[in-house]
């Protein structure tokens, strides 16, 4: 230290420099606000698609244009107050559910291949992205996205809302040979995924973990015994290209967004 | 700063030097997958159709080889020095260093396995599997351990500055790889986030902007604070600003992960709190460049001749710059644009190229000179090191910077008839000059890292030659 500078600038600031686990102790608790801050809240706040586990929420404060709130099962499919009961009956418009078990395996295959580092799932509430990909995500929309995939960077357009845009048969060329379809296109081929069958065991295994989540777990409800029984059948014969189509098929169609609804309230 | 004793203290430099060597070959590895990446996506054909190194893939390998093999391992040669020196006192367990090389190098030589293997848990900067991160639990507490309990049985009065950055690294990335890595196992090769969506986001990126914050920055402000004084013969300029440094930097960059969530689907409170403390961290920031650069008062004219010090003095630069870049971007206006382009990526290349890398590089030639008790093999070829790699941050940096807010405005430009002026396609072919750009600067980046591979190589060896040589001299 220069000599100017010899005048500590605390005498506790001088204690804690003599001290070594009065530096460590107060080092782990400076670090340790923020984070505490920012992430706690996010567990029990309204609109943060925080589910019970039994089916019940945090809460919405989503209103209608008369100012109601809108129900959760609204937003959330829950098979238990909705006209469709199974995986097998639910329709686009139901409300956010968990994954088919094809659509599993390929959220598997979407993961391992990074495609989250070059597509974003996350729609901001501009203009130019709700014209370019759509309405924008809310929260519930991710719920069951354990081990988010809203992404950082769109070297590729964002996919949030992809489910439908194109037929299989597009995305089939487009995931084998991007630039036969997309000449620009810096994509590399997947043209190996068409080769590939499906991983059976571990898209189960999956779907029996994803019940178990300490955190938004998927109601067993939904993945039933009889469901995860018959996930074999529905798996037989696919192949890991036809498990992300269905995947990215799967995506974005969830909610019916009422109109003039601020759904960021 | 080292207190003057009357018996020398033996050192444990033998562990110092085989982490310094490995930071030096990890420089090269990190920067050359780098580099290749960035050409893939210049030249999609680079991906060869193999699916072990195709982008997705690669790219996570390139960040775990740049952060942890390259920057761990300079962190730990340079932690492992300065924890000693400051305190004239030995490790407080050699045995466990040794642990911590060997236990390093395995994860890394694992992540070589499985990333390309495509064994990825889905987080940025933490895809390795969940049995490597159990691993990395244990090694990065043996290091922390073995760490404090080495400032704990120091010989000096006063804890050294260099150690309080350290030290708040341990504590910090303990706290962030435990919680964000908690994810629950399907098979070895898989496992997923015990969170989802909103909270596992949120927790991703109080991960994601500490790791940057406490390891990337942190970790070398401790370098910075022993070695620009050692090598420039200068006192630290001011001990007050580097208290205001240490605590308001530890207590406040916890708080900025939420600045890259803005405008997602979380409570707009988190990300404007992040970007108001991110704003507010340009203070402390800046304090600390300053403190870094005005040690030098009294000695600038050493950068004429100093080429070692011209990395260290460089690196202040780009820390004061890339201090600056990301709180404007943490501005929500500014991220409405900013988000999802390459400005990110210039931006965080502007810190590990111009500020990690150039104060590494520093350090790692100042300890090669003090371990093997030498001079360098060719102080020439330092300085081509020098401009070489400031060429080559430079380009990349610039390339990135324009083609971000370039793809920004394209994305968001709306023509007469009020309709989207681009597609998106065309703003990915108004990218691949850039990416070329981009790609080359990494490049010549690249290169001077093999000249300080071979400038190390050559110091090593003819240290050892001349060591052998006093020896016969000394039997005789």
């Amino acid at each position: 230290m220069s000599d100017h500078d010899k005048i500590y600038s605390t005498k506790f600031q001088d204690k804690i420099e003599r001290n070594t686990l009065l530096m460590f102790v107060l080092t782990a608790i400076a670090v340790a606000v923020g984070g505490i801050v920012e992430i706690v809240p996010l567990f029990y706040l309204p609109n943060t698609g925080m589910n019970g586990g039994d089916g019940t929420f945090n809460g919405t404060s989503h209103k209608d244009l008369q100012g109601n709130a809108i129900p959760m099962d609204k937003i959330v499919w829950n098979p238990t107050t909705s006209a469709h009961k199974t995986l097998a009956d639910w329709q686009p418009g139901d409300g956010v559910r968990p994954y088919t078990a094809l659509e599993t395996a390929g959220r598997h295959v979407y993961i391992r291949e990074g495609c989250f580092l070059c597509h974003s799932q996350m729609i901001r509430p501009f203009r130019d992205e709700k014209d370019r990909y759509g309405h924008y995500s809310i929260a519930e929309e991710s719920m069951y996205d354990h081990t988010y995939q809203w992404g950082s960077k769109r070297t590729g357009p964002d996919i949030a809302r992809l489910g439908g845009k194109y037929s299989d048969e597009w995305h089939r060329k487009h995931l084998k040979y991007p630039r036969d379809v997309v000449p620009e296109s810096v994509m590399p081929n997947f043209f190996f995924l068409d080769k590939a069958m499906v991983d059976k065991t571990k898209t189960i295994k999956t779907l029996e973990v994803m019940t178990k989540m300490p955190f938004n777990p998927v109601p067993k409800t939904i993945y039933t015994d009889a469901y995860i029984a018959g996930a074999a059948a529905e798996l037989e014969g696919k192949t890991e290209m036809d498990a992300v189509i269905a995947y990215l098929q799967s995506l974005g169609n969830h909610v019916k967004f009422e109109e003039g609804v601020n759904y960021r309230d | 700063m080292e207190a003057t004793q009357a018996t020398p203290v033996k050192y444990d430099m033998d562990i110092v030097r085989w982490f310094t060597i490995a930071a030096v070959i990890y420089g090269v590895v990190g920067t050359l997958i780098g580099v290749y990446v960035a050409f893939e996506l210049a030249f999609p054909f680079l991906n060869f159709d193999i699916p072990q190194i195709t982008f997705g893939r690669l790219r996570p390998l390139h960040t775990n080889a740049v952060i942890f093999a390259f920057g761990g391992c300079v962190l730990m040669a340079t932690g492992f020095y300065i924890v000693q020196r400051t305190g004239a006192t030995k490790l407080w367990s050699n045995t466990m260093a040794w642990f911590t090389f060997w236990g390093w190098n395995l994860i890394i030589v694992l992540a070589v396995i499985t990333l390309p293997l495509g064994l990825s848990e889905g987080k940025e900067y933490a895809e390795l599997p969940w049995w490597v991160d159990i691993m990395i639990a244990v090694v990065w507490l043996s290091y922390g351990l073995n760490y404090i309990m080495t400032i704990g049985i120091r010989k000096t009065s006063h804890i050294y500055v260099s150690n309080w950055f350290t030290m708040g690294m341990i504590v910090m990335i303990t706290y962030l790889h435990v919680v964000n890595s908690l994810a629950i196992p399907v098979d070895w090769a898989t496992s997923y986030s015990i969170y989802s969506g909103v909270q596992d986001a949120m927790i991703q990126w109080w991960w994601g902007h500490n790791a940057v914050g406490f390891y990337l920055t942190g970790g070398f402000l401790g370098i910075m604070y022993y070695f620009i004084p050692k090598q420039s013969g200068r006192p630290v300029f001011s001990y007050r600003l580097s208290v205001l440094h240490f605590w308001t930097l530890t207590f406040g960059y916890v708080w900025l992960g939420a600045h890259h969530l803005q405008y997602t689907a979380l409570p707009d409170w988190t990300g404007s709190l992040g970007a108001a403390v991110s704003l507010a961290m340009i203070i402390p920031s800046w304090g600390g460049a300053m403190n870094g650069m005005m040690t030098l008062s009294g000695a600038w004219d050493k950068l004429r001749t100093d080429y070692i010090l011209r990395f260290l003095v460089t690196a202040m630069a780009f820390y004061a710059m890339s201090t600056f870049d990301g709180p404007v971007m943490a501005i929500k206006s500014v991220n409405a644009l900013s988000h999802y382009t390459d400005w990110t990526v210039g931006h965080v290349h502007a810190g590990a190229l111009g500020w990690m890398s150039m104060i590494s590089f520093g350090a790692l030639y100042h300890m090669v000179k003090k371990l093997w008790n030498t001079e360098m093999y060719s102080d020439r070829l330092v300085n081509i090191h020098f401009w070489v790699a400031l060429i080559g941050a430079v380009t990349y940096v610039v390339a990135m910077w324009v083609s971000g807010i370039m793809q920004g405005l394209m994305w968001r430009d709306y023509d007469e008839f009020g309709t989207l002026t681009y597609t998106f396609v065309e703003s990915v072919s108004a990218m691949h000059p850039y990416y070329v750009m981009r790609a080359v600067g990494g490049a010549i980046f690249n290169l001077g890292a093999w000249i300080m591979l071979f400038n190390v190589v050559m110091t090593i060896r003819q240290a050892s030659a001349v060591r052998g040589v006093n020896a016969v001299a000394a039997k005789a």
